[in-house]
């Protein structure tokens, strides 16, 4: 087990530094001097030359690397560009939005869709698995950008019920923040849901066909009893390695969701970030988000061992 | 004595004929051979011309003279989602080329081999499936500039690990058997060997992968040409209809309604086609489904 563990942990942290090193090496070789940028068209070549030195542009390549990873380790990204603000309190800022629509998007994706699994899975084959996993294949079809053009069409144009976009800051008070991030939460959930449905019931239906389920049955067991605790424990695995890709995927989907909402989210700030040449800020959202996606996937590696106790004995 | 089993033999007719029962493969295979013929039909024909403004008949709702209505250049909606299929599936197609081109290889190539050299490849897939692909697709796309050759390319790096990650783990599977074992007996050499006997085994696995990278290939491409980065005006595209349609949405919903539609039937009539293709040729995974 501590050897699994490890082993997991290392791959972890070398892919984490390939990434960086990859991240550093795409935006060195891409064209545009931020300098330049900075400083407009009209700027002097000497003008130019000095805020490079400034900037630390003009250092060596392999101590710019290592500064930039030290600046992360120690949460100090350096200032934006654009925003002429340290990058910290611009993610700081933008985290305030993109997490909490990640985590209600999740939390929707895997409340609708474990049920329907579940519901699918005891009913296979019949008119409720049809109509369900017809639904789901049809979730899974549709572009959540196009989805929340469809609830904003719905909710916001036609009901009225909930702004068609923007954010008022948490400032505003916590109902008025929610309710702009539902529109954006739901249009995210929905497609997940869809995909989240399938594997919760497939994994169920394999678990279902086991001999163990057949003695639970055997010795008593409620129908409803073995479906929850039986089945669905030992189906959890395949749900879990899709809940962690799905984080992942929440996390950069908010881009374009968060453009169609005008969110000011971190997938808008490295959106713009990209369009503007911002590199600091583009480098560290992207680290950041990488990290994240990391991180998560080892939490799964790490949760199969506490949902599967035969994982846990095994060297 | 010897045992002998009787196999039904699988003949190209058993398959077709399955093929008609599995309601899955019959939709998705008629979604998508129309999505396909209506691209090929904009080549030489469309209701009306894509590229000609007609500021008088702009935003007009669905009538008989135009069945999707009209945009706010007076342009019909059908004919621009007509010429706007062929971007979204040649981008898709490509793209899913591409993945199998150099994934394939690469897959197959770290189940032959093992040890240090499947590991190395394998780290590195973990490195790119770090990469929330559609944020990368972004950057490339914004990088190197927008349009729809490098949308292909971003897509198209994301499928590489795709596919080598399922043809390794189909070949690994392959490997073991006897009928391997007969052919490295004879002399074969492990590149012969996975081109003769371990991809026509693993044919299957690649094609029903391959429906379903074209699906989220067409979702990918809708995505960056919302934001600006897939195919650029006048080509029509699905995703930048969709960003046009959202400031006259309020006059002119259908504006969003059809091309969004397009997508959808488009994608779901790929993802049938996968599920029917793998329900027909793996019996085994009928159980799951």
């Amino acid at each position: 087990m501590t050897a699994y563990l490890l082993k997991r942990l290392a791959i972890a942290l070398a892919t984490l530094v390939l990434a960086s090193m990859v991240v550093f090496a795409v935006l060195e070789i891409l064209p545009g001097d931020p300098a330049r940028l900075m400083l407009g068209m009209n700027a002097s070549a000497d003008q130019v030359e000095l805020l490079r030195n400034q900037m630390g542009l003009n250092a060596p390549l392999a101590w710019r690397y290592l500064h930039w990873v030290g600046g992360l380790l120690s949460l100090d990204f350096g200032r934006s560009y654009t925003y002429s603000v340290p990058v910290i309190d611009l993610v700081r800022e933008r985290l305030a939005v993109s997490l909490p629509l990640a985590l209600i998007a999740l939390a929707l994706s895997t409340i609708i869709a474990i049920p329907v699994g579940l519901f699918s899975a005891s009913r296979r084959g019949r008119a409720g698995d049809t109509i369900s996993m017809g639904a789901a294949q049809l979730g899974v079809a549709v572009p959540n950008f196009w989805f929340a053009l469809m609830l904003i069409y719905v909710f916001a144009v036609w009901l009225r019920l909930v702004p068609a976009g923007g954010f008022p800051g948490w400032s505003a008070g916590i109902w008025p923040a929610l309710k702009s991030l539902l529109l954006p939460a739901v249009a995210l959930a929905l497609p997940q849901a869809a995909i989240l449905a399938r594997v919760t019931r497939s994994a169920l239906i394999e678990v279902l066909n086991e001999d163990y389920i057949r003695t639970a049955r055997a010795k008593g067991l409620p129908y409803r009893a073995v479906l929850w605790r039986h089945a669905l424990r030992n189906a959890m695995i395949p749900v879990l390695t899709i809940l962690g890709l799905q984080f992942a995927f929440l996390l950069a989907g908010t881009i374009i969701i968060e453009n169609v909402f005008y969110l000011p989210g971190l997938g808008r700030l490295v959106f713009q970030a990209i369009t503007q040449r911002d590199l600091i800020v583009v480098e560290s959202v992207v680290m950041l988000l990488v990290a994240a996606v990391i991180a998560v996937n080892l939490l799964v590696d790490l949760s199969y061992a506490v949902v599967d106790p035969r994982l846990r004995s095994r060297q | 004595m010897t045992l002998h089993i009787d196999i039904p033999e699988e003949t190209f007719g058993s398959i077709l004929a399955k093929a008609f029962r599995n309601t899955a493969f019959v939709a998705g295979f008629v979604i998508t051979l129309l999505i396909l013929a209506m691209a090929v039909v904009s080549y030489g024909w469309t209701p009306y011309d894509v590229t000609k403004l007609v500021i008088a008949d702009k935003t007009q709702a669905p009538s008989l003279a135009h069945w999707f209505g009209t945009d706010h250049f007076g342009r019909d909606i059908l004919s621009m989602v007509m010429v706007g299929a062929r971007n979204s599936i040649a981008v898709a197609l490509v793209a899913v080329g591409i993945g199998m081109g150099v994934g394939v290889p690469l897959g197959a190539f770290a189940a032959a081999r093992g040890g240090l050299v499947d590991e190395a490849l394998m780290r590195l897939n973990d490195l790119v499936f770090a990469f929330p692909a559609l944020l990368s697709a972004i950057m490339i796309t914004a990088i190197f500039g927008p349009g729809a050759v490098n949308a292909i390319i971003a897509i198209g790096i994301f499928n590489i690990p795709v596919f080598a990650r399922v043809a390794r783990a189909g070949a690994l599977a392959i490997w073991p058997r006897e009928f391997i074992l007969a052919a490295r007996a004879a002399g074969k050499s492990s590149t012969q060997i996975s081109i003769e006997h371990v991809l026509p085994n693993i044919a299957t696995l690649l094609l029903v992968q391959g429906t379903i990278q074209f699906a989220l290939g067409i979702l990918a491409e809708a995505g960056l040409s919302y934001l600006g980065l897939g195919a650029q005006p006048p080509m029509p595209s699905w995703g930048r209809m969709l960003f046009e349609a959202q400031t006259h949405m309020v006059v002119a919903p259908w504006m969003a309604i059809f091309p969004g539609m397009a997508i959808v039937v488009t994608v779901l009539g790929l993802n049938l086609l996968g599920d029917g293709i793998a329900d027909i040729l793996d019996p085994k995974s009928r159980r799951q489904r």
